[in-house]
């Protein structure tokens, strides 16, 4: 279960080495953004050997390597994809091909490290307006990708506006990704609230991302990952009622019946869907049946 | 053995950083630890930069390390990325 | 009448101080007492040796009293606290006798019962009449309470009160009573209010601190202790103050009345106060500026002496009603045992304060420290110097677990019953030196130069000196 994605620089080793403390379901040790031109070598050897040693202990490892378009993106999946982190995050992808140049170099290095094919996974971040347009075929191109992530400050700066805390100007972005990522049958990550202080706006991000169908969000700050998995995990209610539903739809199947309702309400197939969705998150978070 | 051709820095004084210093010496390898935890990890730490010094084969390096508390891992990664550094052209 | 005397000189020999006597001050201006220097300096000039000095805690600005010590002006030291600045140099030497640690409520205990008795004591005040009624809560140099100084006011043979705000008589809201005062000097400050009070206490950023805290907050939650009359004390520290912000929000949210809280008063406990979390604050010392203003105005906010605080020997103590304490630690064995005293390498930098007072009183003793300092796993086989007993530890919460004292299985099946993520105390010590690696132990001297005195007045361990190379 995968709600919440705390990035960390991969620079400061203060913050890595408490990375798994934070709570988060994911952390991502970025190599890209947080990291200046003149470090970018020992951020890579930092965090590789952070991996190899720390033993991350209950969380899983995203690495955000550099760009397609910059010099360093070898250099830092030589040095990370034989550790296998649960995922790879490569910037600013724009399109199938970003994809597939990825996959390719990533195979080769499975292969002269004797590895698995295809073990190591994509969760591509889409920040470019031609990012967003080509979501689907992102998600689609390779078995490699199993998450979209949204990054809603660079996106802004190529729509040629503002990012705002209402987050308007991304309100399409986020839409068309869920759409795409789901039609591609993988999940789909929000872009991080970015105002550190604002214990309520967080709260109401997370929340309005999931009304729209997003797995999770990513987080800059560790203060806000209590928050992210609030909102993300199901409710008590909400998984009380996901086994009420498969018990009546169990036992109406058991008698013969078609239809059925609960409560006076119909059960149809998209509320099963949900139901069985809800209770294999519950599952995961250990707040199953047994756990009441 | 590889030569080291020019001065090196790595890391930092921040709280579980280490900060490295590497310049090139005429007789053979020649560690200095400076550590907030000299007492009880000062012979682990000169075992690490050992390491990665003969791991890239150097033996004419005088290295420097002023360490805050920082964790093997980071020792060796700070070594490596100031001898990578120092081995430039 | 009055007792106001013209010089400290004059007041000193008044009082009658010999050579071998004890003189007595407290610590309520913190880092920006002038007194202590002042008074010794003064003693220094009239030739006045082998003094023992009983402070109720020494700071960083008292390090002169080390070129007291060379001089043979004074012999012996007893204290609660000592920072780095003097426990440095005790730790390599300085005094041939060995410093005596007690804690806040065992000085008060043992001056009150003759144990350790004071010739004449010296009562730094911020504000006094010329007859000696004074108080903390007023003046330049407002401290707040003035806790710690009333058992040495009652008890000393000779009270001599120190003042920069001389005020009418009678000052009627006062703490300390003329009549366990015999002089009266005025002084042009006896502080510096920037080392006396901290403008305001701020909670931790550090998000391991605030990670720690919040579990704090749930581990008091589950533990049952927390219902209407509800007993609380934290420091004013790191995570401890942290711990505290998410206890608020609980007590808020589930609409829980405590009775009091307790201890070093911070800004954040006055909120809860006023917020309605206590009905009343039991103030032995405050540490920042909206405390002392707090203490001012509220009837609520209560000063309490050190006795009243924590003495194991009065009939009761304000401890012994606690419900839930968090504390702090360097180092935690995996019998629980807390040392406060030493820092990693050996070095004097502290002391028990209230620890092991409240530690014994409360029903959840709680430390928080996080699995590593720098590179330094926080469990240890065993801690270099026992500031608090194991016995009295009731869980040690961390960001990697939180471990259960064995004596105390009702807890630890709350906590699990909460969903908390319990250990053993030696896993906590594992996962560390996974990380860390194993620390090589320290060489420790044979010399003892501080002994800890336990509230109860017996010894429960001795400090040794740390060999220089």
């Amino acid at each position: 279960m995968r709600r919440s994605m705390l990035f960390l620089p991969g620079s400061t080793p203060n913050k890595i080495i408490n990375g798994d403390s934070m709570g988060s379901d994911a952390i991502i040790l970025d190599l890209e953004d947080a990291v200046s031109p003149d470090e970018k070598d020992a951020a890579r050897i930092l965090v590789r050997n952070a991996i190899r040693d720390m033993g991350f202990d209950g969380v899983e490892v995203i690495v955000r390597v550099n760009a397609l378009d910059t010099p360093y993106w070898k250099q830092d999946l030589d040095a990370i994809v034989p550790l296998c982190p649960d995922l790879i995050m490569p910037p600013k992808t724009t399109s199938a091909q970003d994809v597939l140049t990825l996959d390719a170099y990533i195979g080769e290095l499975e292969k002269a490290n004797g590895m698995e094919e295809n073990s190591v996974k994509l969760i591509p971040l889409i920040e470019t307006a031609l990012g967003v347009e080509n979501a689907y075929q992102i998600a689609s191109a390779s078995q490699r990708v199993s998450a979209l992530f949204l990054g809603g400050e660079d996106l802004s700066a190529d729509l040629h506006c503002r990012r705002t805390k209402e987050g308007n100007e991304i309100d399409y972005a986020r839409k068309r990704l869920v759409c795409a990522a789901r039609a591609a049958g993988v999940e789909v990550y929000d872009t991080p609230f970015t105002d550190v202080n604002d214990d309520e706006g967080i709260v109401c991000d997370a929340k309005y991302a999931k009304s729209l169908g997003f797995t999770g969000k990513a987080s800059i700050s560790p203060r806000h990952v209590s928050a992210i998995n609030e909102v993300f995990s199901p409710t008590r209610a909400e998984i009380d009622h996901a086994y009420e539903v498969i018990e009546a739809i169990t036992a109406a199947k058991a008698q013969g019946r078609g239809v059925v309702a609960l409560h006076g309400k119909m059960i149809d197939a998209p509320v099963v869907a949900r139901a069985e969705q809800t209770i294999a998150a519950a599952e995961a978070l250990g707040l199953g049946r047994e756990a009441r | 053995m590889q030569k080291i051709v020019k001065s090196a820095t790595a890391g930092t004084l921040e709280s579980s950083d280490v900060y490295v210093e590497l310049t090139p010496s005429d007789g053979g390898n020649e560690i200095e630890i400076e550590s907030v935890v000299l007492a009880q990890f000062g012979d682990a730490i000169r075992k690490s930069a050992e390491a990665v010094l003969k791991q890239f084969s150097i033996e004419n390096a005088k290295l420097k390390l002023i360490d805050r508390g920082a964790l093997d891992c980071v020792i060796r990664a700070r070594v490596e990325t100031a001898v990578l550094r120092a081995k430039e052209g | 009448m009055s007792k106001i005397v013209k010089t400290l000189r004059e007041a000193i020999e008044l009082a009658g101080l010999k050579d071998g006597m004890t003189v007595s001050f407290h610590h309520h201006l913190r880092n920006g007492d002038y007194v202590l220097n002042l008074v010794m300096d003064e003693i220094a000039r009239m030739g006045v040796k082998e003094l023992t000095v009983n402070a109720s805690s020494l700071f960083d600005t008292h390090a002169p009293l080390a070129d007291h010590i060379r001089s043979h002006v004074v012999r012996k030291i007893q204290t609660d606290y000592m920072s780095a600045a003097l426990g440095r140099q005790i730790s390599t030497g300085l005094m041939q006798e060995p410093v005596e640690f007690r804690t806040h409520g065992g000085r008060p205990s043992d001056i009150i019962l003759g144990r350790t008795p004071i010739d004449v004591a010296f009562i730094a005040a911020p504000a006094a009449d010329e007859m000696g009624n004074c108080t903390g809560k007023l003046g330049k140099s407002a401290c707040g309470s003035l806790g710690y100084a009333f058992a040495d006011a009652q008890c000393a043979k000779k009270t001599i009160v120190i003042t920069d705000n001389l005020v009418p008589y009678p000052l009627e809201n006062r703490s300390i009573p003329e009549t366990d005062v015999d002089y009266v000097v005025v002084v042009d400050a006896i502080g510096d209010p920037n080392g006396i009070v901290s403008g305001t206490t701020k909670i931790t950023r550090d998000p391991v601190g605030l990670m720690m805290a919040q579990t704090a907050a749930k581990v008091i939650q589950a533990s049952g202790l927390l219902k209407d009359g509800f007993s609380f004390q934290t420091g004013a520290g790191g995570a401890s103050l942290a711990a505290a912000m998410y206890l608020k929000q609980i007590m808020l949210a589930e609409q829980i009345h405590g009775s009091y809280g307790l201890g070093g008063i911070t800004g954040y406990l006055v909120d809860m106060l006023r917020e309605g979390c206590f009905r009343e604050l039991l103030d032995v010392q405050c540490f920042d500026l909206k405390a002392v203003e707090s203490i001012r105005s509220d009837p609520r906010h209560m000063e309490i002496s050190g006795e009243r605080y924590a003495s194991p020997s009065a009939k009761s103590a304000a401890v012994d009603n606690l419900d839930v304490v968090i504390l702090g630690a360097t180092e935690v064995d995996t019998d629980f045992n807390v040392n406060v005293h030493t820092d990693s390498n050996g070095y004097i930098m502290g002391g028990s304060g209230g620890h092991s007072d409240t530690a014994a009183g409360a029903k959840l003793a709680m430390i928080i420290a996080p699995i590593m300092r720098a590179r330094l796993p926080i469990v240890t086989d065993r801690v270099t110097c026992i500031s608090t007993p194991g016995s009295t530890i009731d869980v040690l919460v961390t960001q990697k677990g939180i471990a259960v004292n064995p004596a105390r299985s009702d807890l630890r099946e709350r906590l699990k019953a909460a969903g908390l993520p319990v250990k053993e105390i030696g896993e906590l010590k594992e996962i560390a030196e996974r990380i860390t690696g194993v620390p090589k132990k320290i060489p420790q001297g044979d010399r003892v130069v501080a002994n800890v005195i336990y509230r109860d007045g017996t010894l429960l361990d001795s400090i040794y000196n740390v060999p220089q190379r």
